[in-house]
């Protein structure tokens, strides 16, 4: 999908910017030419930036909003050095703008905001963006832009040639090209805070990135045997990406796509064993502390807040939760866990973020606590995530805040916990699948919209989430362990039409070359991470999409959801829930008639009708009784959710969702 | 001549702004970016900042009007009124942003914000009332002396 090749370098002439392999810069004027995006919602400051940078004699596109900025960049990889953003815009946070950027494209993005705390300028940094410059912004703070280009070039030459020689064979026609390096090896030195290193063994796994650049690879379901079979016969301890290509002998396959893959994949065994399975996955040391808060403690806590119903609580627990239990015992207070969900926003975007590219602890470290949970939970669910779609990730990294929306929350969750399911390849791991996704979520339900203030509750989805994922996992659990999930491939055939929904939408891969190895599960729950989050996410969209249209692209759906997000965004915050539930459901519908796709639609309305049903529809109205200005009730979360989980378990069981016959791998189509 | 007195006329007017501090030097700096292909570029990018203002204003106002007062939309309008008052240079404006956001609005203080903002839309109308006529004479002697 990316292809660097086909992208001529589109600056005037005399901007061209060479970059010769070996990271010599070639430049007759340079830095004149310099191929600058500014993306401001406020016009006035926009008018005057492109001012500004033309005086610079840069070569400037201006955009006053996020997402148009977004697929502008997406559609003209190559065509953009350097990025400039509002940190502060109803359609989407400028950080979250900067993740997608740094994730898809990997370019150098400066953020800028009359806003000089240093909290926000803190939050860049951990975002990754390169610079910070506080408005007004003047002219002399623009004429250097430039190095930060230079810099990110350099790095990525660095790390290029640091790399093994399968990424240059990958990578080869890009070189010549301008400014838009695969990531894959050159992220390794990238101080981005996206990319933090981890305590894993490979620390080269930006290949999420790079992967982005380069062929995608479809993991079938065959070549997914093979490579858990190769894993299992080193040992998950030792399982090391080259070693793995070695066994699996596949050609084609690079050590890149095995190292991502395995990323993923450990991130979903941890999940799936309640965080402490894989030590060297995560940060150990981190996930400890965390693991009480937001596994099975969150749902205690939860319970004791009254957020969560006792007996929600209790089924939880008693489904299979009881792994996790080992961390029940550390009930963590109320306030820390706020505490801890304030800072889950920029990390969980983070982590988001993370997870595709790597796993996310660096960026809990920044934030303390909070951050340790982080990578396990979201390596949890993304390693679901992967197989099923985004919907995990954004999920808990959205997490933070409020109950608010339970019912994206239900959506969420649902898939998540058949993701979760399906991606059992070992059915040991099953019962498992709850704890890691709902923690996150569950602690973030009880924290109330803490952190970012910009109205823009990014947070709103979280918490809701976990404690659907967690019983609609468990509920599934039992019918997935019966199910006789084979051992090497993901479990088609295992639970009812959920199951069968993650696999296909799996192997959908590569459908949607822009999403990292991700794969779009539910398209319900990509819309109400797209929702909450306020921005069409591209991986969660094109999860999405491929949910919906396998092949198709998502951009109907996109559109719906960017409409919904922007309502949402800029919903105040006490009237912002009310419609913030109508909203999402409303998205969660239009996108599903977008798509056009027959199963999608079928899937996406049974998912509807599901989840919506139960969940979207209930809180709609209720939120619609309720004040205005009130937030959505907590205990109003909680229970429908619990609720609406138990109830949809029950129409999980029987096997019809065969609606979710996506594309890539009808139920029939897979081998047993 | 005729323009000769109306240019001095303007430059006084320039001038009273900065003395007043109504405007600051970012001004000056958008002055610098006008040129030959786009002399009216600091007019243009006034009449942006009023239409936009007057509705941010507009917007508060009635966000103050109810009950309980939306304090996002507010912060968020606020915040939208720093950036682009900061980046024409509009001072005083700017600094009443500034002081309801910082002071009162962060103490939850309900009649503090509202006498804030009355200031504030004194200080905004009272800038709008200073500059459009200032461009409106830039634009006649301009036009007049291509003449």
């Amino acid at each position: 999908m990316n292809s660097s090749s086909g992208k001529s370098y589109m600056s005037t002439a005399s901007s061209s910017v060479i970059w010769k392999a070996g990271g010599d810069v070639v430049a007759d004027q340079f830095p004149a030419g310099l191929r600058v995006l500014v993306v401001d919602d406020d016009p006035t400051c926009l008018m005057i930036l492109e001012k500004m940078l033309k005086a610079c004699q840069y070569n400037v596109t201006k955009c006053n909003r996020a997402e148009t900025a977004l697929s502008m960049l997406r559609e003209n990889r190559n065509g953009f050095d350097i990025v400039i953003s509002d940190v502060h815009m109803p359609d989407m946070d400028g950080f979250k703008l900067l993740e997608h950027i740094g994730l898809e494209m990997d370019l150098p993005v400066i953020m800028m905001s009359a806003d000089d705390g240093k909290n926000v300028v803190m939050k860049g940094v951990t975002h990754g963006a390169c610079d910070y410059l506080i408005k007004p912004v003047r002219i002399e703070a623009l004429k250097n832009i430039w190095q930060h280009v230079v810099r990110k070039r350099k790095n990525e030459w660095k790390d290029f040639e640091q790399s093994g020689s399968v990424e240059e064979g990958d990578r080869q026609p890009k070189q010549s090209e301008d400014a838009d390096y695969s990531s894959s090896a050159n992220e390794g030195n990238w101080k981005s805070s996206k990319r933090r290193k981890d305590d894993e063994d490979e620390n080269d796994e930006r290949d999420d990135t790079s992967t982005l650049k380069k062929p995608r690879v479809v993991w079938s379901v065959e070549l997914h045997q093979q490579f858990v079979a190769a894993v299992n016969q080193l040992g998950i301890e030792k399982a090391v990406p080259k070693k793995i290509l070695e066994l699996m002998n596949v050609p084609g396959l690079a050590r890149e796509n095995v190292a991502s893959h395995l990323q993923k994949y450990r991130l979903y065994l941890r999940r799936l064993s309640g965080v402490s399975q894989h030590p060297s996955n995560l940060n150990n040391s981190f996930m400890n502390p965390q693991d009480a808060t937001f596994g099975p403690l969150d749902l205690q806590a939860l319970a004791a807040t009254g957020q969560l119903p006792a007996q929600s609580l209790a089924t939880l627990q008693a489904a299979g939760l009881g792994r996790s239990t080992a961390k029940s015992g550390i009930p963590m207070p109320l306030v820390d866990q706020r505490n801890i969900f304030s800072f889950e926003n920029p990390k969980l975007r983070f982590g988001e973020a993370q997870q595709h590219v790597n796993n996310n602890k660096q960026m809990n470290l920044l934030h303390g606590i909070p951050t340790t949970m982080e990578p396990k939970q979201l390596a949890g669910l993304h390693h679901t995530a992967q197989s099923m779609g985004n919907m995990n990730m954004p999920v808990l990294s959205h997490g933070s805040q409020s109950s608010q929306n339970n019912p994206l929350l239900m959506q969420m969750a649902q898939p998540q916990a058949r993701g979760q399911m399906l991606n059992d390849s070992t059915v040991g791991l099953a019962p498992r699948l709850l704890s890691p996704m709902g923690q996150p979520m569950l602690s973030n339900g009880m924290a109330t919209n803490v952190s970012t203030r910009n109205g823009v509750p990014e947070n709103i989805r979280a918490p809701s989430y976990n404690p659907v994922s967690q019983t609609s996992s468990m509920l599934n659990f039992p019918m997935n362990h019966t199910s006789e999930l084979p051992g090497n491939s993901f479990p088609l055939v295992s639970t009812p039409g959920i199951s069968s929904l993650a696999p296909k939408v799996a192997f959908q891969e590569d459908v949607n070359s822009e999403i990292k190895g991700s794969v779009g599960f539910m398209p319900s729950y990509d819309i109400f991470n797209e929702l909450t989050q306020h921005k069409p996410q591209n991986w969660e969209l094109q999860n999405v999409g491929m949910m919906f249209n396998t092949s198709q692209h998502s951009n109907s759906l996109r559109g719906n959801l960017d409409h919904t997000q922007s309502v949402l965004v800029q919903q105040g915050f006490s009237t912002g829930q009310n419609r913030n539930s109508t909203v999402i459901s409303k998205a969660m519908f239009s996108a599903g008639d977008s798509t056009g796709h027959v199963n999608a639609q079928n899937g996406n309305q049974h998912l509807n009708s599901l989840f919506v049903d139960n969940t979207v529809r209930v809180k709609s109205e209720r939120v619609a009784d309720a004040a205005p200005a009130n937030l959505y009730p907590d205990h109003f979360g909680r229970e429908d959710l619990m609720s609406a989980l138990l109830k949809q378990q029950d129409v999980i069981a029987p096997a019809e969702n065969n609606d979710f016959d996506f594309d890539g791998y009808s139920i029939d189509n897979i081998p047993v | 001549m005729e323009s000769k007195h109306v240019n001095q006329q303007i430059a006084a007017m320039r001038r009273s702004f900065f003395d007043e501090e109504v405007l600051d030097e970012k001004f000056s700096q958008l002055e610098q970016l006008e040129g030959k292909d786009n002399p009216n570029f600091v007019e243009e990018v006034f009449t942006m900042y009023f239409k936009d203002s007057t509705a941010f204003l507009e917007t508060i106002e009635e966000a103050m009007k109810t009950i309980p007062i939306d304090s996002i939309i507010v912060d968020n309008i606020l915040h939208q009124l720093k950036g682009s008052s900061a980046s024409v240079g509009a001072n005083k404006v700017l600094k009443e942003v500034n002081k309801i956001t910082r002071q009162v609005l962060g103490k939850g203080n309900l009649e503090g914000t509202k006498a804030s903002i009355l200031k504030l839309r004194k200080e905004y109308d009272s800038f709008k009332a200073k500059l459009e006529p200032y461009f409106q004479l830039k634009q006649a002697n301009s036009v007049a002396q291509v003449k």
